[in-house]
């Protein structure tokens, strides 16, 4: 499967193992990526929301280039959820406003460009995994099933809402990762805050904003006894994990969740090293989850995980059965 | 052109109806156009009235039949669906059969939809040429009489077709009650109290069970399905599956051995909706009637491994039969009332809300059981745990209905049913409730009263739709606690409130396999997947077809009181066709030339109403006359022109196209004309 690629900058830099992790696992998932050339920043979060029409003119550029460059496959693949939406938007709000797609063109004639609303197809790489891919090959990839380890499941604020092309099962509670988890072996824990904020910029703007935002999901996490919280999205992994230092000294707490990138836990599954997968470059150390699965050894100090009290059965009355084929 | 001679006399009434169309088509110019550009048509008369359907307008038409000696009439006015009948009538008064009268819809199809007046003139004129070149070949018809079998099929023994069944039994005449669970009783069953009034349901219900259960005249059929409907109107035949019980009916006096001593313990995801045990041989509830139990051959273990039947060793009366098969029967009925209830929401399919996850999440269905003397808490209000009691409860509003990711509908019962809930809780709990509501819509009999005694007893109403309900806790006070997420739209801001319990009043849908069986009676559903009845006001318990009738929630959400009445209205209709003995059906049919006819079956499947059959042995397709509604689906589709129609045939349709395009005035711009005109506006 052929597509156009959008790496954006963060991966370029702050989550370089997202980026190596893919690369290590295009060749075991088939995936043929054409980068594509000479591509500028997306803009991020705030730009849209203050010079509109800059914003989508900068983010209009990568889409002419890839509108110049598809020869073959008009989809282009972003793993980043800030440029996925950015890059998704643009073309959405440029075939529903004429007047901007205008605008914009002319913008881009400058430098002898042009883009056509809705020739390009923006996709997330996880929307392209499960649909394209699919659960059932991924299954049978998995050569070292993550028995054991206990994943949250995150999606970030940014790629299934607002769902513009409606890419997603059900953009206010969806259910797809957990089933891409499951399929890789790992043992699914419940996350209700799956699709909430964590934090985006305002790490730089208002940091106690972001600190609140991040303790709640980390210790989301921790409540449901997570190993490991799996991501999606860049500054995600850049928030929770980075700013995870910080925020336990703001709040005078102690959570140790390692944030992965779901390209991370691929390759594991799929039996690739940990050193090719970037992994043991975050900041939260993963070492004791990935020692659930044999994949590292434990220092001293690290004492085995105990082993979680089982429920006692309960005689109160009985819970609903999953709805068919739903995954738990 | 079709040559068919002028020597018909016509006349042509064209009506105001007041100024729904003379407000927009000048009925006067039509008039006059038709008498002068029409005569050579046939046209001896032509008059526009304020009112066709008044008395006097009628006695216009019949005066002139008489006096002009008129053979044929065309009344442009409303669609045919109103009005066609009292036309019809007059015109038989007058000593004209009445199939020599034809309708334009100037009305339906003209004036309402048409906004340019000029536009609106001409074309009422071209629907009247139209009309007047069909009615040419219009012949006499005679209504087709068919005999009326007294017996009655009632599909679904919820408390519609409970009270349906014991409405036609007590005028004397026999009653077929068919049930697919093992007891009547329906949805109403299940609850604790009704609302307003707060009677309990069982007491108020299962006299009527018991009463069906017993009536001479009531043949009741539980543990059955319908499979097979043939015939029509009078002489319908049924075959129903009765689905082997493993009991013998006969045998077994009820006493409960088995039930007591079968070792295997299933989730009861039927009658105690998933919150409690039974047995694999079980009855569903103390009052069931009948009174005998199932083998659920499913889980039962001697299906499953081919050994124990425990029941079988204790049972005094040797009753337990594993050998019973199930049984095909076929039922002979003259008419058929669909009651075959609803489906709750599945309320999982907003995974926001958290039910199926979060454990002390409900569904209003398991809510009554909870509260139900006789459910699996024995009435006692408890968490999902079986002990502990909430001391506060959010009760949400509107789950899966009028929410168009859902179910675009309200379910009409979810309000009022929720206000019973706040007030049981108050009443049993003392807890502090919530309810999250969009709009409170109480319109009933009382409904007000109570919703203001709820009010009253301090239930706390907020507006708005919730958001999400989710465990994960973030203030002071939420740990451990459900966390309702929800915009109060009155506050005009976002709120958190924590609760111990939460209850989704779930929506009204229609039965999973509603589509299937209206397929197999041969009515049709809404785009919801509700039945359709004849006429949403006018005729709300019958359907297209002729001898169906339906009553309840199978036409859409109902409360206990207005399916209670539909049952009645249906079984009053049912008992009018009785009573008459035989039936007069519009010979507006479809009917086959076997010679013509090359066995394609093409018409099988498209017709609607179930009318056209197969006969294999003569490789030609046959209308059953008495089911033909004269719809002309059929007669269109025949590739080889084998079927023409009663009151449709295609001398009468071409020649109406061709009035319609005013080849008949010769002046074939002046509809085409007027149509690009509307194309363009």
């Amino acid at each position: 499967m052929r597509y156009l690629f959008y790496p954006g900058c963060s991966m370029q830099r702050t989550a370089r193992p997202y980026l190596d992790s893919l690369h290590a696992i295009q060749e075991t998932l088939e995936l043929e990526l054409e980068e594509v050339h000479d591509w500028n920043c997306c803009g991020a979060t705030e730009y849209m929301s203050i010079y509109r029409l800059p914003a989508f003119a900068l983010i209009g550029r990568n889409l002419a280039l890839a509108q110049q460059q598809a020869n073959g496959s008009s989809t282009v693949m972003a793993a980043c959820s800030a440029c996925y939406l950015n890059l998704s938007k643009t073309d959405h709000y440029m075939r529903e406003d004429s007047q901007l797609s205008q605008d914009v063109n002319t913008a881009l004639q400058a430098g002898g460009l042009r883009y056509d609303p809705g020739t390009i197809a923006v996709r997330h790489l996880l929307d392209v995994i499960l649909n394209d891919i699919g659960v059932e090959r991924i299954r049978e990839l998995v050569t070292r099933p993550l028995t054991g380890l206990r994943v949250a499941a995150y999606y970030g604020c940014m790629i299934v809402r607002p769902d513009l092309e409606h890419r997603w099962e059900n953009p206010e509670y969806p259910t797809a990762l957990e089933g891409l988890m499951t399929a890789l072996g790992a043992e699914v824990v419940d996350f209700p805050l799956k699709t909430h904020c964590c934090g985006g910029h305002m790490t730089q703007i208002s940091p106690e904003t972001a600190y609140e935002l991040i303790r709640r999901l980390v210790h989301g996490a921790a409540l449901y006894e997570a190993d490991v919280l799996v991501t999606v999205c860049p500054m995600c992994q850049l928030n929770l994990d980075a700013y995870q230092v910080e925020m336990n000294k703001h709040f005078k707490t102690d959570y140790e969740i390692p944030i992965l990138f779901v390209t991370q836990l691929m390759g594991l599954a799929f039996g690739k090293d940990p050193d090719e997968l970037g992994l043991g470059r975050e900041f939260v150390d993963s070492g004791p989850a990935l020692a659930k699965i044999g994949l590292a050894a434990l220092d001293d100090e690290q004492a085995p995980p105990s082993p979680r009290k089982k429920r006692k059965k309960e005689e109160g009355l009985p819970m609903p059965p999953p709805m068919e084929g739903e995954l738990r | 052109m079709s040559e068919k001679n002028a020597r018909e006399r016509i006349g042509v009434y064209v009506c105001h109806c007041g100024t729904n169309i003379a407000g927009v088509v000048d009925v006067k110019e039509v008039a006059r156009w038709a008498t002068e550009r029409l005569a050579n048509r046939g046209v001896v008369v032509a008059r526009d009235d304020k009112f066709m359907c008044s008395s006097l307008g009628q006695e216009l038409i019949e005066s002139d039949i008489e006096k002009l000696g008129l053979t044929r009439v065309v009344v442009a006015a409303c669609s045919p669906h109103l009005h066609e009948k009292t036309f019809r009538a007059a015109c038989a008064r007058a000593g004209l059969n009445p199939y020599l009268c034809e309708m334009a819809s100037i009305r339906e199809q003209v004036s309402w939809v048409t906004a340019d007046k000029q536009v609106a003139t001409q074309k009422a004129k071209a629907m009247i040429s139209g009309a007047v070149e069909r009615v040419h070949y219009h012949v006499p018809l005679e209504p087709l009489r068919v005999p009326i079998n007294e017996a009655t099929l009632v599909v679904g023994g919820g408390i519609a077709g409970i009270q349906a069944a014991l409405e036609i039994a007590n005028t004397g005449h026999p009653v077929y009650l068919v049930e697919r669970d093992p007891s009547i009783g329906g949805h109403m069953a299940q609850f604790d109290k009704t609302f307003p009034t707060l009677d309990c349901a069982a007491c108020i219900l299962t006299p009527r069970m018991s009463e069906a259960g017993s009536h001479p005249n009531i043949h009741l059929l539980t543990w059955s399905e319908v499979e097979k409907v043939d015939g029509s109107v009078g002489s319908f035949s049924v075959a129903v599956r009765k689905k082997a019980r493993y009991v013998n009916t006969d045998l077994c006096t009820g006493c409960g051995i088995c039930v007591e001593k079968c070792p295997k313990k299933v989730i009861d995801s039927e009658f105690e909706v998933g919150i409690a045990y039974r047995k694999a041989v079980y009855t569903p509830f103390a009052q069931a009637v009948p009174r005998y139990p199932v083998v659920d051959d499913l889980n039962c273990i001697y299906f499953e491994k081919g050994t124990c039947k425990a029941c079988e060793k204790f049972c005094p009366t040797n009753a337990i039969d594993f050998e019973q098969q199930d049984e095909l029967i076929t039922l002979e009925v003259g008419n058929i009332i669909l009651a075959t209830g609803f489906d709750l929401f599945d309320a999982r399919r907003i995974p926001q809300y958290g039910y199926g996850r979060l454990a002390n999440i409900f569904t209003s269905l398991e809510f009554e059981r909870m509260c139900n003397a006789a459910g699996p808490t024995e009435g006692a209000i408890v968490l999902r745990d079986g002990r502990t009691a909430p001391r506060s409860v959010g009760i949400i509003h509107c789950v899966g209905s009028r929410d168009r990711n859902y179910n675009p509908y309200c379910s009409a019962i979810c309000c009022m049913q929720s206000l019973k809930f706040a007030h049981l809780l108050h009443e049993r709990t003392g807890a502090k409730v919530y309810n999250f509501y969009i709009d409170i819509r109480t319109p009933g009999k009382d409904f007000d009263e109570f919703y203001q005694r709820v009010l009253e007893e301090g239930t706390l109403f907020v507006r708005g739709k919730v958001a999400e309900v989710t465990d994960a806790a973030r203030l002071l006070g939420e740990e451990g606690k459900l966390i309702i997420q929800v915009e109060d739209t009155l506050v005009g801001r976002q709120r958190r409130i924590p609760v111990d319990m939460v209850i989704l009043s779930a929506g009204l849908e229609p039965r999973r396999d509603a589509d299937e069986v209206a397929r197999q009676f041969g009515i049709s559903c809404s785009s919801a997947g509700w039945f359709t009845e004849k006429h949403p006001k006018l005729d709300p318990v019958s359907t297209m077809t002729e001898g169906l009738f339906v009553a309840g929630c199978a036409s859409g959400p109902k409360d206990i009181p207005a399916s209670v009445a539909q049952g009645s209205a249906a079984a009053a209709r049912v008992i009018s066709y009785i009573e008459q003995g035989e039936l007069s059906l519009e010979p507006v049919r479809a009917f086959i030339e076997a010679a013509k006819c090359s066995g394609c079956r093409i018409c099988n499947d498209l017709c609607p109403f179930n009318a056209i059959t197969f006969d294999e042995q003569l490789v030609v397709s046959e209308i059953t006359t008495a089911l033909c509604q004269g719809c002309g689906t059929c007669v269109a589709a025949c590739p080889a022109g084998a079927i023409s129609g009663t009151g449709f045939s295609d001398e009468q349709v071409l020649a109406q196209i061709e009035g319609l395009l005013m080849l008949n005035v010769g002046d074939p711009t002046a509809f085409v004309g007027s149509h690009a005109e509307l194309v363009e506006a």
